[in-house]
């Protein structure tokens, strides 16, 4: 069987002046940002009706989660300089700053984790009331998207990175298109930190 | 997005002001959880806050400030039916069954 390149990778479409990937992320967000808006609607509807609401803080611990939003707005700046190095063709500064990203991503897990086992150990769970029943749903959900992250930035910087010595452009864009990604997760935490915290 | 290194570095340096403008907005965040304002006070400045927030991350480590036209459309109407999304809840209140 002959191989048939995909059209469009690099090149920019005649009639939307992009390539699909880029196009495709930005559409795949669009609806990421509707999924995540159910989400917080669910939660207005849910805070607007009870009779009483806790403050973030009588069931979640602030400390842990600050830490968690400059661990998550640090993973960004460093996603972005991996991009930025695949465009002034620096290929061992992209490693060093994905893998920085990663680490970042597996420091957030890990304090998740901290404040997830401290909760159970308490006897809290999404059942114990609405707030940690929202609570949980949210932060998993983001959680979930955070190891996806992950898992799409190690197949870069793993063994993904072969196209670079093929194609320096598109894999630049494929690190582009996973950038993005990233920022929006971290874009949700910054919603959900304060909504779910500090409220 | 410009190519040219030139244009490369003046991102690194805005990358740079946006990293520090977010953590010090992350630290006023949390500050002014302390001061125990009325509920809706708090919500107005949290929810302020992390919207120039997260317009920086979008702007700035996002591109959408260099973004074609094509993909601004495309968030502007996104964000449009997500803030349609948020007020339904606000129109259950004048929506009681048998009121």
């Amino acid at each position: 069987m002959s191989d048939i390149p995909i059209p469009y990778t690099v090149a920019a479409r005649p009639d939307t002046g992009l390539n699909n990937g880029k196009i495709g992320i930005w559409l795949f967000l669009a609806s990421e940002v509707m999924l995540f808006g159910a989400l917080f609607a669910t939660y207005i509807l849910l805070r607007v009706g009870a009779p009483v609401w806790p403050h973030g803080r009588e069931f979640l611990n602030i400390p842990l989660a600050t830490t968690n939003t400059i661990v998550l707005i640090s993973s960004s700046v460093t996603m972005v300089m991996a991009w930025y190095s695949l465009k002034m063709d620096q290929f061992n500064r992209f490693r060093l700053y994905l893998g920085l990203t990663i680490l970042c991503g597996f420091g957030f897990m890990f304090i998740k984790y901290l404040e997830y086992s401290h909760k159970f150990e308490l006897g809290l769970y999404p059942k114990t009331n609405t707030f940690l029943a929202i609570y949980f749903t949210m932060t998993a959900l983001h959680g979930l998207h955070v190891v996806g992250g992950m898992c799409v930035n190690a197949y870069f910087w793993g063994p993904g990175a072969k196209l670079w010595k093929t194609d320096k452009e598109q894999f630049t864009n494929r690190v582009e298109n996973s950038g993005l990604f990233w920022h929006f997760v971290d874009l949700v935490w910054i919603f959900l930190f304060p909504v779910l915290y500090l409220l | 997005m410009s190519d040219h290194a030139a244009d490369l570095k003046k991102h690194v340096r805005a990358y740079i002001l946006v990293f520090v403008t977010l953590m010090v907005l992350t630290l006023v965040t949390v500050a002014v959880s302390t001061l125990h304002l009325e509920v809706h006070e708090a919500i107005i400045i949290a929810l302020v806050i992390a919207t120039v927030k997260g317009s920086l991350v979008a702007c700035y480590f996002m591109h959408l400030i260099s973004e074609r036209k094509l993909i601004l459309w495309v968030m502007f109407l996104t964000v449009v039916f997500f803030l349609v999304l948020l007020a339904v809840p606000a129109f259950t209140v004048h929506d009681r069954i048998g009121a």
